[in-house]
C-alpha cells in the first residue's frame, strides 16, 4: 500500500473545492496527482459540499452574472468586512484572478445558473452553480477520474515530516492504518480547525461546546496544526473566523445552509435572561448574519430567541424547523423556559417605544424605537399580532481564519520570512491571509479555486522543474496566462 | 388521503428544500416549490407529477443519504406520484390495480391473447393457419368486430383518461376554466412534445445513473413519437376504409403503412432503449413499488411494435393469422390498462405541465401589475 500511494509529483490534501482545483491545475501542467480526502466518498468536498456561489470580478455582465463588479468595488468590499484587516496585494491579486475563475470552472465541467435567475440578490456580484456547491464538486471528480488524479477516501493525514521548510513526507490513516506517503510537494488545502472542539474550546474557553459547526465534521485542523509546529508561520486569530446565528436546533455537524435564520430584523431577540442585547434592525441580510453569531456568542450560555408575530410570517426564508409558538408572550416564554414576567416586560417596553413609521424591508426604513436601550433603529414593528412565534438562535461556526502565512504563489512562509522549499496551501487554510475577520458571501470559494489554481500550477512545476533551474512564473503574466 | 408516513415525508421534503433552494436552476418542480410557503397535500400531488424523475436533484443534493436530513426527492415524489395515480382513477375501485401492476398486465395480456386465438380458431377452425390472398387482416376478422371492439374499449379508456385528468386538474386547484388558455397550452405542448425538464440546457440529466446523459431524452422520444406515428397509420387506415372506401389492404408504400413502419420502429428502439436504461437505473432513488408497472408497459409497447412489424413482413405466409390475433391481442391488452397504468403518467405530467405554464403567467401578471 505504501509504495503504492508514494512516487507522485504532488500531493493534495483534502478534498474540496481547494484541494480539486489544486489537483486539477497540477494535473493540466502534466504532474501526476495523488488526493487524500478524510471523508468518506459519501461526504466527501468538505464545506465546499455545502456551497452555493462564489464572488467574483467582472467589467460587463457573462452569462452567469449581470451588470460588473470591478475591482475596486470588490476590494472595497473586502477592506470594509475586514475593517481594514487584509493583505492588499494578495487580495487584489485575487480579485483579478477571480475574474477567470467561473470560465475555468466550466472547463472541468462545472454548471452554472443562468444570471438573473430565481430569487437570487446576488446576481450581480456572484455566480451560482447549478445544484449547488455538491453538483459543483461532483464535476471535478469527474473531471479528476477522467484526467486520471488518484483519489483515496477515508484517508486522514495525521502526520507531516518536514525538515527545514522541505516536506519530506505525509502519514495518513487508510482504512485504519497508518501509511508513508512521499511526493516531491504537497500542497495543504484541507480546510481549517472548525471541527476541532477541543481546538475551538482552547481559543473561545467553555462557550464554544454550545457553537453549533455549519459544516463538515472533517476539517479538524491537523494538518494546520503539524505545519505550523514545523515552523511555517501563521496568519491571523484562532478566534476569528465566519460566524453565524442560526437555529439552535440544527444538529451539531454539517447542518449546511438550511439551518440559517433570518427573522431577527423583523422581531427582537432576548437572551437566557429575557433581555434584549442588540440593536436587531442595525443592518441589511448579509452584515447582520455576519455579526449575530458573534453576538449570540457572547450571551449566556450562548443563546438568544428571536421573538415575531404573524406579520413576520412569510416575510424570510422558511427555516426547516418550526418555530415555538403561542398565543401570547407569556406562554411563548414559558415554552421556552425563560423568566415570563421579564420577557412580557421586555416585549411591553419594545412595543411602548416602538415608533410609528413606513415599514419597507428592502431600504433602512424608518421604523424604529425611542427610549430604549439598545434601540432598534428600523424595521421595529409592534409585537402585537398573535399568534406569536419564537426560533432559539446559536453561534453557528463555518469556518475558522487562524492559518498557514502565504506569499501570492500560494506558498507556505517558514517563520523568520523565507518561502518553503515545497509546501502550498490554498482556501481555507490560508483564508487568513486575506481576511483577518469579517466575512463577504462568495469569497470562501474565490480564494479557494484562485489560490487553488496558483498552488496546483506552482506545486505542478516545483516538481516537474526542480527548484534550482525553476523561474518563479510571474503572477500577474500567471493570472492572465491561464486563461 | 396520502398515508401519514408518505405525507410526512413529503413534507420534509419540502421544508427542507425550500430553506435550501440550491437546486432552483432544475425542473419545473423547484420553480414552482418557491412560489409556496406552506404545502398542504394537493401541492405535493402536482409537484410529483410535475417530476420527471431525472435524477439530477439527488446527486447534487447535500443533504442526500447517509445525511441524516435523508432528502431524496425523485424517490418521495415516484412515491407519492403512484399514489396519485390510484387516487384520480375512475372508476376508483380500478385504482387497486396500480398495486401490483405488472403481475395484472402480464396475466391480462395472457388472457386477452387466449380468448383471441380461442375465439378465432373456434370461428375459423383451420383457415386461421392457412395464407389469405392478399394478406387481407378482414378475411381473418371482419372489419366490424375489430371496429366495434377496439372503438368500445378505446372510448372507454379515453374516458376514464380524461376523468383522471380533470380529477388531477381539481386537485391542483384548478377550475374546469382555466383550462381553455390558449399560451398556456402552447407553453405546456412545448415542453411535452420536447421533454425540456430533462434537458437542462443540453447536458441531459441523471439517468439511469449519475452522469448526465440525454439518452432518457431520446428513448422517450422515440417511443412517443412512436406511439403518435401508429397511431396517426391508424387513423389514416380508418380514413381510408370509412372515406374513401378503400377496403383492401393498404400498400407497403401507402401512408398507414409508412407512418405504422416508421412507428413500428421508433416503437421498437425507444423501449428496447428504456429498458436497458431501466435495468441500469441507481435503485437509491427508485421506488420499486412501480418497478413491475414500469417494466410491463415498456414490454407490452415493445411486443405490439415486433407483432406489428412481423404481420406487415409476413402478412402472405400462413403465419399471417396468428400474427394479427396476437397482435390484436396486445394491442387490446394497451387499451384496456391504459387508464390504469404506466401510460397515466403522461396524462398527469402534462396536466402539472399545463398547471405550471398557468402558474408563471400569473406570476409575470402579478409582477406586471406590482
Ligand atoms: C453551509 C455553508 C455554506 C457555505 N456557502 C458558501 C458559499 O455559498 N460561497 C462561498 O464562497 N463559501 C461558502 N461557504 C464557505 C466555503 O465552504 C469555504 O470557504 C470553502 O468551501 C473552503 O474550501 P476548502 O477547500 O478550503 O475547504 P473544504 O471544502 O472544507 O475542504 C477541506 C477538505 O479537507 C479534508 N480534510 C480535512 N482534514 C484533513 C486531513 N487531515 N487529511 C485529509 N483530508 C482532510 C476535508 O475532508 C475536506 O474535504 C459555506 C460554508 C458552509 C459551511
Ligand atoms: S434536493 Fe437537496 S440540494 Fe436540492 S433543494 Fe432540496 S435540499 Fe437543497
Ligand atoms: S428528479 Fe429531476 S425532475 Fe425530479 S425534481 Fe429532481 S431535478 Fe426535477
Amino acid at each position: 500500500m505504501t509504495d503504492d500511494l508514494s512516487g507522485i509529483d504532488v500531493l493534495v490534501v483534502g478534498g474540496g473545492n481547494a484541494a480539486m482545483a489544486a489537483a486539477l491545475s497540477a494535473r493540466e501542467v502534466g504532474a501526476s496527482v495523488l488526493v487524500l480526502e478524510s471523508a468518506p466518498k459519501d461526504f466527501r468536498a468538505g464545506n465546499s459540499r455545502h456551497t452555493r456561489d462564489l464572488r467574483c470580478m467582472h467589467d460587463a455582465p457573462t452569462n452567469v452574472m449581470a451588470g460588473a463588479y470591478t475591482e475596486d468595488e470588490f476590494y472595497k468590499d473586502i477592506q470594509s468586512v475586514t475593517g481594514g484587516q487584509t493583505n492588499e496585494q494578495l487580495a487584489r491579486m485575487t480579485i483579478r484572478a477571480s475574474a477567470t475563475c467561473t470560465e475555468w470552472m466550466k472547463r472541468q465541467g462545472v454548471r452554472f445558473q443562468r444570471a438573473l435567475g430565481g430569487t437570487l440578490q446576488l446576481g450581480r456580484t456572484n455566480a451560482f452553480f447549478l445544484g449547488g456547491g455538491k453538483a459543483m464538486m461532483n464535476a471535478y471528480y469527474d473531471q479528476a477520474e477522467r484526467v486520471g488524479i488518484r483519489v483515496v477516501y477515508n484517508a486522514e493525514v495525521v502526520d507531516l515530516k518536514v525538515e527545514d521548510g522541505k516536506f519530506e513526507s505525509a502519514t495518513a490513516m487508510v482504512a485504519g492504518k497508518p501509511v508513508e506517503v512521499r511526493a516531491k510537494v504537497v500542497v495543504a488545502a484541507s480546510g481549517g480547525f472548525e471541527a476541532n472542539l477541543d481546538w475551538l474550546k482552547e481559543a473561545w474557553g467553555p462557550e464554544a461546546d454550545n457553537f453549533l459547526i455549519r459544516g463538515t465534521p472533517y476539517n479538524k485542523g491537523k494538518v494546520l496544526k503539524k505545519l505550523l509546529e514545523n515552523g511555517v508561520e501563521s496568519v491571523g486569530e484562532a478566534k476569528q473566523g465566519h460566524m453565524v446565528a442560526i437555529d439552535a436546533r440544527a444538529p451539531k455537524f454539517d447542518g449546511g445552509i438550511v439551518t440559517r435564520l433570518d427573522c431577527v430584523s423583523l422581531g427582537i431577540v432576548v437572551n437566557r435572561n429575557g433581555d434584549r442585547f442588540y440593536d436587531e434592525g442595525e443592518d441589511f441580510w448579509p452584515k447582520r448574519y455576519a455579526i449575530w453569531g458573534r453576538l449570540v456568542a457572547n450571551q449566556p450560555e450562548q443563546i438568544g430567541y428571536c421573538i415575531i408575530d404573524s406579520k413576520a410570517m412569510g416575510k424570510f426564508m422558511p427555516s426547516v424547523f418550526p418555530p415555538d409558538t403561542a398565543q401570547n408572550i407569556g406562554e411563548l416564554a414559558k415554552i421556552l423556559k425563560l423568566p415570563v414576567e421579564k420577557v412580557v416586560a421586555t416585549v411591553k417596553a419594545y412595543n411602548d417605544a416602538v415608533q410609528l413609521g413606513t415599514f419597507n424591508h428592502d431600504v433602512l426604513d424608518d421604523c424604529k424605537t425611542s427610549g430604549l436601550d439598545p434601540e432598534k433603529t428600523h424595521w421595529a414593528l409592534r409585537i402585537d399580532k398573535p399568534p406569536f412565534y419564537a426560533y432559539g438562535l446559536r453561534p453557528g461556526l463555518t469556518f475558522t481564519y487562524l492559518g498557514l502565512k502565504v506569499d501570492e504563489h500560494a506558498r507556505a512562509q517558514m517563520k523568520g520570512g523565507k518561502g518553503a522549499r515545497n509546501i502550498f496551501a490554498a482556501g481555507e487554510i490560508m483564508v487568513g491571509n486575506i481576511l483577518g475577520k469579517g466575512y463577504t458571501a462568495g469569497i470562501g470559494v474565490t480564494i479557494g479555486t484562485v489560490f487553488g489554481r496558483i498552488a496546483g500550477r506552482e506545486a505542478a512545476s516545483q516538481a516537474l522543474h526542480p527548484v534550482e533551474t525553476r523561474k518563479d512564473t510571474k503572477v500577474e503574466e500567471f493570472v492572465h496566462a491561464a486563461d | 388521503m396520502l398515508p401519514t408516513e408518505l405525507l410526512q415525508e413529503g413534507e420534509h421534503l419540502m421544508t427542507v428544500c425550500n430553506a435550501c433552494r440550491y437546486c432552483e436552476g432544475y425542473c419545473a418542480v423547484w420553480q414552482t416549490m418557491e412560489s409556496r410557503l406552506v404545502f398542504v397535500e394537493s401541492d405535493l400531488n402536482y409537484l410529483a407529477n410535475l417530476c420527471h424523475n431525472c435524477g439530477e436533484c439527488f446527486y447534487s443534493c447535500q443533504y442526500s443519504p447517509p445525511h441524516e436530513f435523508n432528502i431524496n426527492p425523485p424517490k418521495t415524489l415516484a412515491k407519492i406520484r403512484l399514489y396519485t395515480y390510484g387516487l384520480y382513477a375512475w372508476p376508483g375501485p380500478l385504482a387497486k390495480a396500480f398495486c401490483k401492476n405488472g403481475l395484472l398486465v402480464s396475466l391480462l395480456a395472457a388472457a386477452v391473447l387466449i380468448a383471441f386465438l380461442l375465439a378465432a380458431s373456434l370461428a375459423l377452425g383451420s383457415r386461421l393457419w392457412e395464407p389469405v390472398r392478399g394478406g387481407d387482416f378482414y378475411q381473418i376478422i371482419p372489419h366490424s368486430v375489430m371496429a366495434l371492439t377496439f372503438s368500445v374499449v378505446g372510448s372507454f379508456s379515453a374516458l376514464a383518461l380524461l376523468i383522471g385528468f380533470l380529477r388531477f386538474w381539481r386537485d391542483s386547484g384548478e377550475s374546469y376554466s382555466t383550462l381553455a388558455n390558449p399560451v398556456a397550452l402552447f407553453r405546456a405542448a412545448k415542453d411535452v412534445l420536447s421533454l425540456k425538464n430533462l434537458d437542462n440546457d443540453g447536458a441531459g440529466c441523471s439517468y439511469p445513473r449519475e452522469k448526465s446523459s440525454e439518452a432518457l431524452r431520446w428513448f422517450h422520444h422515440a417511443t412517443f413519437y412512436g406511439f403518435l406515428s401508429c397511431l396517426v397509420a391508424t387513423t389514416l387506415g380508418a380514413i381510408y376504409y370509412y372515406v374513401f372506401g378503400w377496403h383492401g389492404p393498404p400498400g407497403f408504400l401507402s401512408l398507414p403503412v409508412i407512418f405504422g413502419t416508421v412507428g413500428g420502429i421508433g416503437l421498437v428502439i425507444g423501449p428496447i432503449g428504456l429498458f436497458v436504461l431501466l435495468r441500469r437505473r441507481n435503485r437509491e432513488i427508485v421506488d420499486e413499488n412501480q418497478s413491475g408497472m414500469d417494466l410491463a408497459f415498456i414490454v407490452l409497447l415493445l411486443l405490439i411494435s415486433i407483432s406489428g412489424l412481423l404481420l406487415l413482413l409476413l402478412r402472405q405466409s400462413a403465419a399471417m393469422g396468428t400474427l394479427l390475433v396476437v397482435h390484436l391481442g396486445f394491442v387490446m391488452t394497451l387499451f384496456l390498462t391504459m387508464p390504469y397504468g404506466k401510460f397515466v403518467h403522461g396524462i398527469y405530467r402534462s396536466g402539472a405541465l399545463l398547471k405550471w405554464a398557468l402558474e408563471r403567467s400569473r406570476q409575470s401578471e402579478n409582477k406586471a401589475k406590482a
